[in-house]
């Protein structure tokens, strides 16, 4: 740590992921340091406000001599002859918090190795945390308003699990860009293979006044033009028109402001008949007037949210970079996602019946967050499983084939034609049947799932419709459930097991054969998707994959033009016609368990099949281990013996 | 092929149960009897019935308990009347935990806890032979070291 160079030498220099230790940008300790001169002074303001007023009427009115206070601070400090003292004690509590602030920094350290980011800070606690790169989920890069304009921001790397993200803040623009880029780059697995595409700005001969004054230009410049899009081919950004995202977040608001203002004007009107009635104008004017007073904030608090949200989203846009679809959005204070791909564990399409009559929609998506409890609480949290607020159809076309680029062009109508649009004739999805109707009145011809090579496809709701998406590669499991009711009418609920997000994967009154066909092909689709899933480290095979599993724009270079279908690779052969996948058929008959996928060593089921009648199987397992015989390794598909990466370079 | 869980596991949890009612039992007679408070004896009672019929219906509820080794998943199963049966692959698990009480030692039995990316999934197999825990351990981790995926 002591063999540090300057901090000021890592600014500008792009390679900071040489496995040495850095430091954070040496505005740091001012910018968080900052916070705490505002609550000081607003803690002085607040005890010399008398002085205050005293000055402003004295300046006014010479002559009113307002000095009523007494026990200010300031009186007794002047009347005991003790300015100086004073003075000099509020410089040393500057001075110290800045040596305070300053030493935080001096601590706080961060490298970037082949396998792992680490960040260690702390004085008297120390924490040294390390992050593994190839479980990386994503990496955010946010330069909030204050720190754009000297042109910081701060990188968040996000981990998997609770409060397992490891941040970076802050660092110069251009630095954060570049260490963005090789913790990608070391993620992908591609090693030092597109180092040359790395951002080579570094203005580091500048002196640091210019320098700063380059950045406060080009935070400048960021808040006008958009950040972040200089490496993307422009053609492929899918941006949202400013007006359809303030309408879109206003038609939500409207409904509401309609319901409670309609609340508010029938007391309202309800008290003003009764003033006129009862010819009490003092009592009904103070009702009113009481009424304005709550009607009036609630109103601002209202406008604030909605404006809060709308600013958010303001110049949305999304991306493909060779690691990853990049969203960015936000007016003054930007954030730039970059979602790795393999990265998505669901993704719903979904429309309110506000919003049908102008064809908009909204994607949502189920990602590891390593954020702590508290902090998926918070709004930010919600923004982070949005990847487009509002969109036509053609925008989320463009968009479900950047975040989804390696679904087969063949499950394309069965997302829009059969899936989000409802079921036409011919309907491949599995429905409820019309016995089991009550349990959704209104949707249950449209409540089914589809199952496909790539991914399980949940369609759900008439009022608000939505359809899931849940790539196989990375679904986590599926169950079943039926109670009594269930059991009389032959249907059986499923649930689609995914990380903790705002797509649940629930679906209820499914026939039976079709929920045991569920339950038998999914784990089968879903180890053959995992095989052929390279995502885990996409650089190490983009190249020689026979199907490129990413839009690979390289910068400059061209990106297809035109949206959903051509982002699409090609598809891999048409695995079966959507109604009945062959590959996963099961028979329909009960004892339908480790029929076709299971191997021979299995054998049929003694036991009757579960959802039958109550399962009494004779041979009771005492104690023994499972024989190794049955152990299902040796039919373990061919996995690629690279997956098992060694770690350490 | 469907495992069943060990026999031991509802004598254990017999065991526990009556243990339970003992103590109810003797609260409630304390209080009677010790300070005159009647009205303790009716949600004791309460307890205590609820707690037997937990005890009838118990060694069906265990026998209904399994779990299948399928070629690429775990099914696991449980339940009579409302019936669950959650199918997990291999690859998915992120770690397998054993737990054991201070009781369930007593008889022998532990429960093994699958844990995946996913809060719901929660496949918790409870009743195993410690031998058969150990094993079915060893054989879960290794199955899904062959078929590793990301998360």
């Amino acid at each position: 740590m002591s063999t540090q160079p300057p901090a000021s030498a890592n600014v500008g220099t792009s390679s900071l992921a040489d496995g040495e230790w850095h430091r954070m940008h040496p505005l740091t300790p001012l910018f968080k340091g900052g916070l705490a001169l505002i609550v000081i002074g607003g803690f002085l303001i607040a005890n010399l406000r008398e002085r205050l007023i005293t000055w402003v009427v004295d300046l006014f009115e010479p002559g009113a001599h307002y000095d009523q206070y007494g026990g200010d601070p300031v009186d007794w400090v002047l009347s005991n002859n003790l300015a100086i003292v004073a003075l000099l004690s509020v410089l040393g509590v500057v001075i110290v918090l800045i040596a305070v602030f300053w030493v935080i920094w001096r601590f706080q350290q961060f490298r970037i190795t082949g396998d792992h980011v680490e960040v260690r800070k702390g004085i008297v606690f120390r924490s040294h945390r390390r992050a593994p790169l190839d479980r990386v989920q994503g990496v955010n890069l946010t330069r909030p308003f204050p720190a754009r304009i000297i042109g910081l921001a701060k990188l968040e790397v996000v981990g998997a699990g609770n409060d397992a993200n490891v941040e970076l803040d802050y660092l110069a623009t251009s630095t954060a860009e570049a260490v963005r880029a090789d913790i990608l780059r070391l993620a992908s697995g591609a090693r030092a293979a597109r180092h040359g595409d790395a951002p080579a700005s570094a203005p580091s001969p500048l002196s640091s006044r210019a320098q700063l004054r380059g950045e406060v230009n080009n935070g400048v410049t960021g808040m006008i033009n958009g950040v972040d899009l200089a490496d993307v081919a422009p053609h492929s950004v899918v941006r949202i028109p400013t007006g359809r995202l303030i309408g879109a977040e206003l038609i939500g608001t409207l409904a509401w402001v309609i319901f409670f203002g309609l609340i508010f004007l029938i007391s309202m009107g309800g008290v003003l008949i009764g003033t006129l009635l009862d010819g009490d104008p003092l009592g009904g004017a103070l009702t009113i007037g009481f009424s304005l007073g709550i009607g009036v904030p609630m109103v601002l608090a209202i406008a604030g949210i909605t404006w809060a949200r709308i600013s958010k989203s303001l110049r949305y846009s999304i991306a493909p970079t060779p690691d990853g679809v990049r969203i960015t959005y936000g007016l003054l204070t930007t954030v730039t996602e970059t979602l790795p791909p393999g990265r998505i564990f669901a993704v719903e399409v979904s429309q309110s019946l506000l919003w049908r009559p102008f064809g908009w929609w909204t994607i949502k998506i189920n990602r590891m967050g390593g954020k702590s409890a508290a902090q998926q609480q918070s709004g930010n949290a919600q923004q982070f499983n949005i990847v487009l607020p509002v969109g036509k159809r053609a925008d989320v076309e463009r968009v479900l084939g950047l975040i989804l680029p390696d679904a087969p062009a063949s499950d394309i109508p069965l997302v829009w034609e059969h899936g989000i649009l409802g079921p036409v004739a011919g309907d491949p999805y599995r429905t409820m049947p019309g016995r089991a109707w009550w349990r959704r009145p209104v949707s249950w011809k449209r409540h089914g799932y589809a199952l496909t090579e790539f991914g399980l496809l949940l369609r759900r709701g008439t009022v608000w419709r939505k359809l899931a998406i849940f790539p196989l590669a990375r679904l986590q499991g599926v169950s079943l459930s039926q109670g009594p009711i269930d059991r009389a009418q032959r249907v059986s609920g499923a649930q689609v097991h995914s990380v903790q997000g705002p797509i649940t994967g629930s679906l209820s009154g499914l026939e039976r054969a079709d929920a045991l066909e569920l339950i038998n092909g999914v784990s089968r689709a879903a180890v053959l998707a995992a095989a052929r899933d390279q995502t885990h480290r996409w650089g190490e095979h983009a190249p020689a994959a026979p199907a490129p599993p990413l839009v690979v724009p390289v910068p400059g270079g061209g990106v297809p033009p035109s949206g959903y279908p051509a982002a699409y690779p090609p598809a891999p052969p048409a695995f079966g016609t959507p109604p009945a996948p062959p590959a996963f058929g099961t028979p329909p008959a009960p004892p339908a368990f480790g029929a076709p996928p299971a191997p021979p060593a299995f054998g049929a089921p003694p036991a009757p099949p579960v959802f039958g009648a109550p399962p009494v199987p004779p041979p009771v397992y005492r104690g023994a281990p499972p024989a190794p015989a049955e152990t299902p390794a040796p039919q373990a598909p061919p996995v690629p013996p690279s997956k098992a990466e060694p770690h350490g370079e | 092929m469907w495992h069943q869980i060990s026999p031991r596991y509802v004598v254990s949890q017999i065991v526990q149960n009556v243990i339970f009612i003992a103590v109810v039992v003797t609260v409630g007679l304390v209080a009677f009897f010790g300070f005159e408070q009647s009205w303790v004896l009716i949600p004791a009672g309460v307890v205590i019935v609820l707690t037997l019929a937990t005890l009838i219906i118990l060694p069906r509820q265990a026998r209904a308990i399994g779990y299948m080794l399928r070629a690429d998943d775990i099914v696991f199963r449980k339940g009579i009347l409302w019936q669950r049966m959650i199918a997990v692959p291999y690859g998915r698990m992120q770690l397998v935990d054993i737990t054991q009480g201070p009781l369930d030692r007593a008889f022998g039995v532990s429960q093994l806890k699958m844990v995946t990316a996913a809060a719901t999934t929660g496949v918790q197999i409870p009743g195993l032979t410690q031998d058969a825990a150990e094993a079915l351990r060893d054989t879960l981790i290794q199955v899904a070291e062959t078929r590793r995926t990301g998360l």
